[in-house]
């Protein structure tokens, strides 16, 4: 029986910014239907990694597979970098990222921005896209909102509607980063449960949080970073709910 | 009732020779203003080197200098070279060059290099997390640059572009240096052969402020355009 391909899987992952070493060889495999967090101080480089997940960083050094396709990479005077680029945009393609600070396109309605790359990147045609659409903007408790700009809208619904717009891509895997850090704490309840509830429909996603409870809620697996290395890595009852390494507990400590 | 002395459908022809010339020179600037923005920001030394070198010297040289040195000089200069393939191959041609030609490329040259500077300061005030999210949702390069990084860059550069536009329609009338019958030409012309320079002049003015007065109003329009999304105070 043919194995389906591992959706996501990285190897050996560096990086460097001049002269400061950020990611000092990390691995991580994400399995359908694994909902990996990744947990550390800020500094860490849990952004950076997940960044280079699809590219938007260059690592150094590392392989990247997405769904059983290795990306092929170059040397060149600027550094490493991928050697086809449309095998770039097609793997991003399969992997949709939901951003801090939300980055809808500013431009466009909350109904453009969810058909904006189904229809001009997956080329699906208008109408079906908006149908999908509105489907997903339903989902998120946006329905009547899909006609707004960004600008006219709380940042918890700029959110949820990010999210609308990374699932209209049928992504196989969800990278978060820091999805709920710029919200106002108000918000950020709402969002979470958007989130929880992909989780629990076995997507398949990649979260950088500093939301310890809900980490420990959603998770599969729970990686520890610190300095660019893996700390302790492991299902969340385990590293959340007895870790061994002196600094995660640390780390875990409630702050006074 | 004015009298024009019969000069009145020559200075009509004038005029639209004036919006033809800023016109075709308006898009050939905003072509090269493009392609300056991103050589300047083009992580090649080489690409920034000519970009950079480009703007000094147009921004650096006066327009009417330019102009003579372009019209005058390239007529010598492809002359150079006919008589060189005239030597070399025995290939007999002559290339005049054409005033309106000329005008075109001189103007749309001169404000090529001021709407690289216009477009550069706005492609760089596009936040970055804009570009970001069309490449992580697989947007090629060019995708990106038409979707988001075009229409949000333009919010921006639509002040300083609709400016230019305005010095650009009024450059024009350079070329009536060159021998091209722009409505100043037709204009002085009329103005001597009458002795009624106010009448002539007066018109000339006012066919400007209507041409001005009409892009601000579409400029304006333009402006709401890209404006969409962004809050009123912003």
């Amino acid at each position: 029986m043919a194995e389906t391909p591992i959706p996501l899987e990285v190897r050996n992952i560096t990086k460097r910014f001049g002269d400061t070493e950020v990611l000092k060889g990390l691995s991580l495999q994400a399995r359908k239907s694994d909902v990996i967090t990744l947990i550390g101080a800020s500094g860490s480089g849990k952004s950076t990694f997940l960044r280079c997940m699809n590219l938007l960083e260059q690592p150094d050094d590392g392989e990247l597979i997405v769904h059983g396709e290795p990306i092929r990479f170059k040397q060149t005077r600027h550094g490493r970098e991928p050697a086809d680029w449309n095998q770039v945009v097609a793997m991003r393609a399969k992997l949709s990222m939901v951003f801090q600070s939300f980055n809808l396109w500013a431009h466009m309605t909350l109904l453009e921005n969810v058909i904006e790359a189904p229809v001009h990147v997956l080329g699906k045609s208008k109408k079906q896209a908006v149908e999908h659409a509105r489907q997903l903007l339903e989902r998120v408790g946006l329905a009547a909102r899909a006609d707004y700009y960004p600008a006219q809208l709380s940042g918890g619904q700029q959110q949820r509607g990010a999210i609308a717009r990374a699932l209209a891509m049928d992504p196989e895997v969800m990278l978060f980063d820091e999805p709920t850090s710029a919200l106002d704490p108000e918000l950020v309840g709402d969002v979470l449960k958007v989130i929880r509830a992909l989780a629990e429909e076995g997507r398949t996603m990649i979260l950088v949080t500093h939301e310890m409870a809900f980490a420990r809620d959603v998770s599969t697996q729970v990686v520890y970073l610190h300095e660019g290395q893996v700390e302790e890595a492991g299902p969340p009852a385990q590293v959340l709910g007895n870790p061994r390494s002196e600094r995660l507990k640390r780390f875990l400590a409630p702050k006074h | 009732m004015i009298n024009l002395h019969g000069y009145g459908p020559r200075l009509l022809e004038g005029a639209l020779v004036t919006i033809e010339l800023s016109v075709l020179s308006l898009i050939l600037a905003i072509f090269l203003g493009l392609l300056t923005a991103s050589a300047k920001m083009s992580r090649s030394w080489l690409l920034h080197r000519l970009g950079t070198l480009y703007t000094t010297i147009i921004r650096g040289v006066p327009d009417l200098v330019l102009m003579m040195l372009l019209f005058f000089g390239g007529q010598i200069g492809i002359n150079m070279f006919t008589d060189w393939l005239y030597d070399q191959f025995n290939v007999d041609i002559f290339i005049n060059v054409n005033e309106f030609v000329a005008g075109v490329l001189t103007i749309g040259l001169i404000f090529g290099a001021y709407m690289g500077e216009t477009f550069r300061g706005a492609f760089l005030a596009v936040d970055s997390g804009q570009i970001e999210a069309g490449r992580a949702y697989g947007m090629s390069q060019w995708l990106v640059f038409r979707r988001i990084r075009f229409p949000l860059m333009m919010r921006h550069a639509l002040p300083g572009l609709s400016n230019n536009w305005m010095v650009l329609l009024k450059t024009t009338a350079l070329v009536s240096i060159i021998g091209l019958s722009d409505m100043v030409r037709v204009a002085a012309e009329a103005s001597k052969a009458t002795r009624e320079p106010f009448t002539f002049m007066i018109i000339v003015a006012i066919i400007y402020l209507l041409i001005a007065s009409v892009s601000e109003w579409g400029f304006a329009r333009l402006q709401k355009r890209y404006d969409v999304g962004y809050a009123e105070s912003d």
